[in-house]
């Protein structure tokens, strides 16, 4: 079992995205993807950052695929996303609507917002041409370990959610925009004042989700450290990390450690609420219960 | 003249539907396999049959929605709702996921297929996608397109679009939301419900009424006031913006339903085929309602008429409604 850096969710100004991925490159990942994967109106402040990225990680080993938008609607994202394939790197789908674009018998991988609940989704897509499937992070371990072994059969690498705030909705609309009494389309990108999402609590302060645009994250940390185990029994071949603030390398040396086996699910856990004092680690999808179960 | 798609969640409300004018109803079988998986709602076999034979027998047809995400390893289930759905005579089956969709295709080469909703296909190429891979005869448009938007697809597909008129209001995609299943382990794409009532609990609190979502408060309003059905992206919340302030309020949506009686001229002039009205989980007597409603509205939109003033005012009232995402303010 590896691990797969997802595409950064949230809107980061140039800079963090640059010393991001510097800092990555020299972390135990095997693989990156980038892209704008929330909003395209944030592109083009950020774009110009991707090349050197690329370059950067390749240099150091990574393997990198390019991610399209999760929600792809206008004329100039369908535009964007059918340009991600003439990159001559691996595209990662976010957006089922992608494959209109895939050129016959490219190598594509999928990301975990398209809908593979299945053995027949799944080998649908192998025959189409997916190499990996990062899962759907709702998905149980009873259907993860299913769609592992079709994975197996398919010739397909199937990923988890290992860590990171899950995504659970993408929306027409932008509720950064509209807590501040804006539309999108005057949203005057104020998503930006929030490098972690902007927190969403109930009237009793529980913490509860996270918004990021026209995407809602959960509040808490999705972490499967505690479930490395029967995944590798399962099948499973790596484990998504999702970018966030703070000491992102640290998070990535220490799944890396996990996966060694160099360090117990218990010890795992809190090293991470060392990393990332205050976030609350949770994981209840994987064992059918709410996803807002927290970790013990 | 558009064709006018009205929810059956029960033999009795499929006939007075079909009865009040609806051109067409749609149902689901009573398990896991479609988007409305509540108690004491949709059809056996024996019941679809019977449903089947009434609408047609006064030339209205009848889809079968079949629109969860099959359960990896149990796949069959859903094989078998797509292969008696078209041996008991519907007229297309409503599917959402992919390997489905291929199946029914491969297996069922006659039966008509159009795509749910809940496969959240929002731009040309998606449709033409699943027209040029399966066969898809219709789309039905998820509820993130303005009207401008939906005009340009039409232009750029050779399928049917259907669009939602009336109802509950999804504000996020559909088909592609876990908010359930993070308060509850239930959602939508496995379970087939959303924000489900078995997680429900309702409480009065010092002077309030409180409804919750499993661990989360999703209302609060004071005594004497009517708490909403904590449906999870309606819920009032508070947000702090990290400097000291916070908003509170609907963050998401507030506790409206869909109303775009007003638009219905301007969906037909989009190029829309058929118009959509949510409510499987309703009454015969509100479904009856509705249906005769709108088919006023549809035949004054195909004679150029204005629509019909009030028509909806009853079961609306005390309700907020909104156009939601056709119009594109509401982003």
């Amino acid at each position: 079992m590896d691990l797969t850096v997802g595409p950064i969710a949230f809107f980061w100004s140039a800079e963090q995205v640059r010393a991001f991925y510097r800092t990555l490159a020299d972390t135990p990942v095997q693989r990156v993807v980038i892209g704008e994967w929330v909003c395209s109106k944030r592109l083009p402040f950020w774009q110009h950052e991707i090349p050197a990225a690329v370059e950067v990680l390749l240099a150091a080993g990574k393997e990198v695929a390019l991610s399209t938008l999760t929600l792809i609607t206008l004329k100039r994202e369908r535009r964007q996303t059918a340009e991600l394939f003439a990159s001559g790197l691996p595209v990662e789908i976010a957006d089922l609507s992608a494959l209109k674009h895939l050129p016959e018998g490219a190598p594509f991988w999928v990301g975990p917002t398209v809908n593979v609940y299945n053995e027949g989704t799944l080998e649908w897509l192998a025959a189409r041409g997916a190499r990996r499937i990062c899962l759907p992070p709702e998905l149980p371990l009873e259907s993860v370990a299913q769609l592992a072994r079709a994975g197996q059969q398919a010739g397909v690498a199937v990923e988890v959610w290992g860590h990171g705030r899950a995504p659970l909705a993408i929306s027409g609309r932008c509720y950064h925009a509209r807590l501040h009494d804006r539309a999108k389309d005057s949203c005057q990108f104020v998503c930006a004042e929030d490098p972690d999402g902007r927190t969403v609590e109930t009237l009793e302060g529980q913490p509860f989700l996270t918004v990021n645009g026209v995407q809602t994250l959960s509040y808490t940390h999705m972490s499967v450290a505690g479930q490395v185990d029967p995944l590798r029994e399962a099948g499973v071949g790596a484990l998504r990390l999702s970018p966030q603030p703070g000491d992102f390398a640290a998070v990535a040396r220490l799944y890396a450690c996990l996966l060694e086996s160099g360090l117990s699910p218990r010890d795992a856990l809190a090293d991470l609420r060392r990393i990332q004092p205050g976030a609350i680690f949770a994981q209840g999808f994987l064992e059918a219960r709410p996803g807002a179960a927290p970790c013990p | 003249m558009m064709e006018l798609v009205c929810p059956a969640g029960t033999p009795a409300a499929l006939r007075a539907a079909v009865d009040a004018g609806a051109h067409t109803v749609y149902c689901g079988f009573a398990d896991e396999t479609n988007a409305r998986n509540f108690p004491g709602l949709n059809f056996s076999r024996e019941e679809l049959a019977e449903g089947v034979a009434y609408a047609h027998a006064r030339g209205a047809k009848v889809l079968v929605a079949i629109n969860t995400f099959p359960r990896a390893g149990d796949q069959v289930l859903w094989h078998r709702a797509v292969r008696d759905a078209a041996d008991l005579g519907a007229d297309a089956v409503i599917l959402a996921d992919l390997g489905l969709i291929a199946h029914a295709a491969e297996a069922h080469p006659g039966l008509r297929l159009h795509l749910s909703v809940q496969a959240a296909a929002a731009n040309p190429d998606a449709i033409n996608f699943y027209a040029e891979a399966f066969g898809i005869r219709r789309v039905v448009l998820p509820r993130v397109l303005s009207v401008e938007e939906i005009t340009a697809i039409n232009r750029e597909i050779d399928v049917e679009t259907e669009v939602f008129v009336f109802g509950g209001l999804c504000v996020m995609a559909e088909g592609r939301c876990s908010l359930s299943s993070y308060a509850t382990g239930l959602s939508p794409n496995m379970n087939g419900v959303c924000s489900p009532a078995s997680h429900v609990a309702y409480a009065d609190v010092a002077g309030n009424h409180e409804a919750r979502l499993g661990d989360f408060l999703i209302h609060r309003t004071p005594k004497g006031m009517p708490v909403p059905y904590p449906t999870l992206c309606k819920g009032c919340f508070t947000s702090p913006d990290g400097k000291g302030d916070s908003q509170t309020g609907h963050i998401f949506e507030d506790p409206v339903s869909l109303d775009a009686t007003r638009l219905i001229p301007a969906l037909q002039k989009a190029g829309v085929s058929a118009l959509k009205i949510e409510g499987r989980q309703r009454s015969r007597a509100y479904v009856a309602q509705v249906v005769r409603a709108f088919r006023a509205a549809v035949e004054a939109a195909d004679q150029g008429a204005p629509m019909p003033e009030g028509l909806l005012a009853r079961l609306t009232e005390g309700q907020a409604a909104t156009t939601g995402a056709y119009a594109k303010t509401w982003r």
